[in-house]
């Protein structure tokens, strides 16, 4: 079984020049600024002596490549350099933000499977019929609302008119946390599930019109059991990939749904960034960010293999 | 009802059924009728704004800002005293506007290079693969707020930034139909038969892969809309004072205890408008590619 | 009849697609026959003839979209189509079992081979986890699988076609059935696998005493291994009676094309000949008897009624009124 994980290495080199190529993109952004990148960061606050100290700190007086690879050097020593606005390194507010953001989403995750598996089950098991219909609706009205406007209909359906959860905030201990991440969390996955209800409720359907299903019912298999055993458990296959795919989506849609909320993770240091103008911290956020869907691509291959056996990425021996 | 020509139609039709199964189906096609419905009358109403628009858009009236619904103003003020059905229907026009023109250069853009890259395959395909992976690990809404910052707020910048990235997708959807077609037999005997590469990229893989791109378009539009409206929201759009759906929902949200429709309104019009869209998508993907369907 | 009640009827059974606002169409049509405790029931006929589905029918595991339209089974006494479906359930596996036709897809591809056939017994038998994982190896044993206890812990796609064909017999009998629905169960593997398979599956059903339905287009299969047989065509039984009857006097124009369109390894050198043209479109039913088109005997006659199935002498029928004019005379 494990032997099949052999991949993992090579999967890892393969990553390697797509890691190489976003370090690029994020080292050139300074350069897409227009104009002087100095000039253009400071704005209107640019005397000539602050406009120099920018340039000496992101070393734009030396040629490209050797800024590159002194970013590089610098990256690969863990400093990703020091905030433009308050000169402390990025990495501090960086590493607070990130376990925030990765909650949100793990928690999203959850819902969006709560929300998804049951009403893909109830589509799939009669095809066209009146509940199919319903949540189709469901799933066409998920996508077609922005997901920023979901989370000000939460804030006032939930919020308050009902008082049920705060508007935004984060709270101090890791029960509050859940509390106050709740809705942020169930705005990202109502975003998020009509994608995986549309690929589950076709993988649902095949399944249960295969061989193995009736085999399965020629043995007495029926109810829960088989949904369970025989259906969900192929049925979910390739939704895990389109749950790995869609990873990345649900990243930049946390951006957006942690303003609103004023969730202080990732997407609300990136705003601030901007708004600020503090250029190093919106690198270092990007970077991160593009890290971790390559990191969320792997692990997706890995589980993949995990749950179907017939899946083998390391060796051909096998058809 | 039925018209000889009709029936005459209906008789061909039964004779060459599965060569024009994509003609006989665009009338019975109801998610496309729908879809082209919808949008055609949002795009009548953003054509007609001047026209039909009750009052100025962006002309404040501090006077009368926050009226609740009701007598002249349908759809209530904002704080300024805007008519918030004005500048929706304004909002229209600039929402639109950009949602359509931002597919523009991505598609075509992106088409050529997939293509190429599947046609010819080798070094140049390894570079746009490549190329394809590393856009792939930056998420849209990451990347277009981060390259709209950096070029600026405004119109051309957010064409810019979404051309940026979604052109990767096209390639990435037209290089795998290319892949596919150009093994079929056809094309090999065009190759054999002496037409050059060009004529038989541009005359027969052409034809054969761009409906999956053009079904794409549709959902890219919806996604280009909602990449807009966040913009605004996020106040990273287009320049206030100009009317827009995102920004209007930002500028609702202010007073959401008090006057919730001024937030709820923009919402359900940008719900509309991607409804229709993905209906008119729905549509294409039936008529332009029916055995894909089961 | 001095027959004992026997273990499974089928009653007048028609099976159809129902639409609102089209009348139904007719897939199966008054089908009726039983099958005797440890008897082996040949249903014969090409594909789109309904032995599947009348198979499928009595296993409860009809298609959606397809649906019992008139008629009952009755098992040991009970009408399956008014039991309720979980106690249905309850008889799927203990009593009634069934292998199907293409065993690749019809194990599951996540689970292990072991765990497929140990689940059976783990509901039905009230075994624990590591009983009912021995008896799925014992069981493995008993089908020829070579070292069961290192191939119960495959997925089926390591498998070989014929061993995975063992797997699916292994699950069914795990409970020991009182009946076997066998619906081409030797169709998908290599021809000599195919024997080996068939095989095995007599000599088990006699092992456990269990009755078995055979379900097949291959006459040649029926006559190893039936007592009795039905031809089916075109949703119809249009002969039936014990196989050494129907071989070697068959009264249907259909059977005796049948016979004469298969190869017979006793008679090398006899020319084959095929039946002509192609089943109807269900849809689309001629009136009269449905093999009338492609009958070189048919009548005018044949083309008002569809015939009833008539009995020629106890347990044996055939549904052709030009039966006897046809093969009056004709050497045995």
């Amino acid at each position: 079984m494990l032997h099949r994980l052999n991949f993992i290495p090579g999967r890892l080199l393969r990553a390697v020049p797509v890691v190489f190529g976003v370090t690029i993109v994020v080292f050139l952004m300074v350069h897409l600024l227009p104009g002087d990148p100095a000039i253009a960061i400071l704005g209107d606050k640019g005397t000539p002596q602050r406009i120099a100290a920018l340039r000496e700190q992101l070393g734009l007086n030396q040629p490209l490549w050797v800024q590159y690879f002194s970013f590089i050097g610098r990256l690969l020593q863990g400093d990703l350099g020091d905030s433009l606005v308050n000169q402390r390194p990025v990495s501090e507010v960086l590493f607070q933000a990130i376990p925030v953001t990765l909650t949100l989403l793990l928690f999203a995750l959850v819902i969006a499977m709560v929300i998804s598996i049951p009403l893909a089950g109830i589509a799939a098991t009669r095809p066209n019929g009146a509940r199919d219909l319903l949540v189709r609706i469901f799933t066409l009205l998920g996508q077609g609302m922005p997901q920023f406007w979901v989370g000000i209909m939460l804030i006032l359906l939930v919020a308050v008119n009902l008082r049920l959860f705060p508007v935004g905030g984060y709270g101090l201990t890791d029960s509050e946390h859940l509390y106050y991440l709740f809705l942020p969390a169930l705005t990202l996955a109502i975003s998020m599930s009509p994608t995986i209800i549309r690929s589950l409720r076709t993988s649902t359907i095949a399944a249960l019109g295969s061989d193995y299903v009736a085999t399965a019912r020629s043995k007495g298999s029926g109810g829960s059991g088989l949904f369970v055993h025989h259906v969900l458990r192929n049925a979910a296959i390739p939704t895990i990939s389109v749950i790995g795919v869609n990873l990345g989506y649900l990243v930049g849609g946390s951006i957006v749904i942690e303003r609103v909320f004023a969730v202080p993770g990732l997407g609300s240091l990136m705003l601030t960034a901007i708004f600020s103008r503090d250029f190093t911290t919106i690198q270092a956020v990007a970077l991160f960010i593009a890290l971790f869907v390559i990191v969320v691509g792997i692990l997706t291959d890995v589980i993949y293999t995990l749950l179907d056996p017939r899946v083998n990425f390391s060796s051909k021996e096998r058809a | 009802m039925t018209t000889p020509t009709a029936l005459l139609f209906l008789a061909q039709e039964k004779r060459r059924n599965t060569r024009t199964r994509s003609l006989k189906a665009w009338y019975r096609n109801p998610s496309l009728i729908a879809g082209l419905i919808v949008v055609g009358a949002l795009v009548l109403v953003a054509v007609l704004a001047p026209v039909i628009a009750p009052f100025d858009p962006v002309k404040q009236d501090l006077q009368n800002s926050l009226l609740a619904p009701g007598g002249a103003h349908w759809l209530g003020t904002d704080k300024y005293g805007r008519d918030v059905l004005s500048r929706l229907i304004w909002g229209a026009r600039v929402d639109l506007r950009i949602g359509f023109m931002a597919v523009l250069i991505p598609f075509v853009f992106g088409s050529v290079v997939g293509a190429l890259a599947g046609y010819f395959g080798g070094w140049f395909d390894s570079i746009v693969m490549q190329i394809v992976d590393i856009f792939f690990a930056f998420p849209f809404y990451v990347m277009v707020i981060v390259l709209v910052f950096l070029l600026g707020a405004g119109e051309v910048s957010i064409y810019l930034a979404i051309s940026a990235i979604s052109w990767v997708a096209y390639a990435k959807i037209v290089r795998g139909e290319v892949l596919v077609v150009k093994k079929q037999d056809y094309i090999v005997a065009a190759r054999l038969g002496g037409m050059s590469h060009g004529r038989v990229i541009v005359r027969h893989i052409g034809p054969n892969v761009m409906s999956q791109a053009i079904v794409y378009a549709m959902s890219d539009i919806v996604l280009d809309i909602m990449a807009i409206v966040t913009l605004g929201y996020l106040g990273l759009g287009v320049a206030p004072p100009t009317a827009e759906w995102g920004s209007m929902i930002l500028d609702g949200q202010e007073f959401i205890t008090t006057q919730w429709q001024q937030a709820t309104i923009p919402g359900l019009v940008i719900v509309v408008t991607s409804l229709g869209l993905s209906w008119i998508g729905d549509g294409l993907s039936d008529l332009l590619s029916p055995e894909r369907r089961k | 009849m001095t027959t004992p009640a026997p273990l499974l009827s089928v009653n007048n059974l028609s099976l159809g697609v129902v639409r609102s606002g089209h009348r139904p169409t007719v897939i199966v049509d008054d089908v009726s026959f039983t099958v005797a405790k440890g008897e082996r029931f040949g249903i014969v006929g090409e594909s789109g003839s309904g032995k599947s589905l009348t198979l499928r029918a009595i296993a409860g595991l009809l298609p959606a979209g397809i649906d019992a339209l008139s008629g009952s089974v009755t098992y040991e006494g009970r009408d399956l189509f008014s039991t309720s479906s979980a106690a249905r359930r309850k008889l799927m596996g203990p009593e009634i079992a069934m292998v199907f036709q293409e065993p690749m897809t019809a194990l599951n591809p996540v689970v292990r081979v072991g765990e497929q056939i140990a689940e059976g017994p783990r509901r039905h038998l009230g075994l624990s986890r590591a009983a009912a994982m021995a008896l799925a190896i014992e069981m493995m044993a008993k089908t020829g699988i070579p070292d069961p206890a290192k191939r119960a812990r495959a997925f089926p796609h390591e498998l070989s076609g014929g061993l995975r064909q063992r797997i699916m017999i292994a699950m069914a009998l795990s409970c020991r059935p009182k009946l076997l629905l066998c619906d081409e169960p030797t169709t998908a593997l290599d021809v000599t696998v195919q024997h080996q398979v068939l095989r095995l599956l007599e000599q088990l059903c006699d092992d456990f005493g269990a009755a078995l339905i055979f379900v097949t287009h291959d006459l040649a299969v029926v006559n190893q291994t039936c007592d009795n047989l039905a031809v089916m065509y075109a949703g119809h039984i249009v002969e039936s009676g014990r196989v050494k009857d129907v071989f070697r006097d068959p009264r249907h124009p259909y059977t005796r094309g049948l016979l004469d369109s298969a190869p017979d390894f006793d008679q090398p050198d006899r020319a084959l000949v095929p039946i002509p043209g192609f089943p109807p479109n269900l849809a689309d039913r001629p009136s009269g008897c449905a093999f009338a088109p492609r009958c070189i005997h048919a009548q005018p006659g044949c083309l008002v009624a569809s015939p009833a199935l008539e009995s020629l002498a106890p347990g044996r029928s055939v549904a052709c009124i030009e039966s006897d004019s046809i093969f009056q005379g004709v050497p045995a």
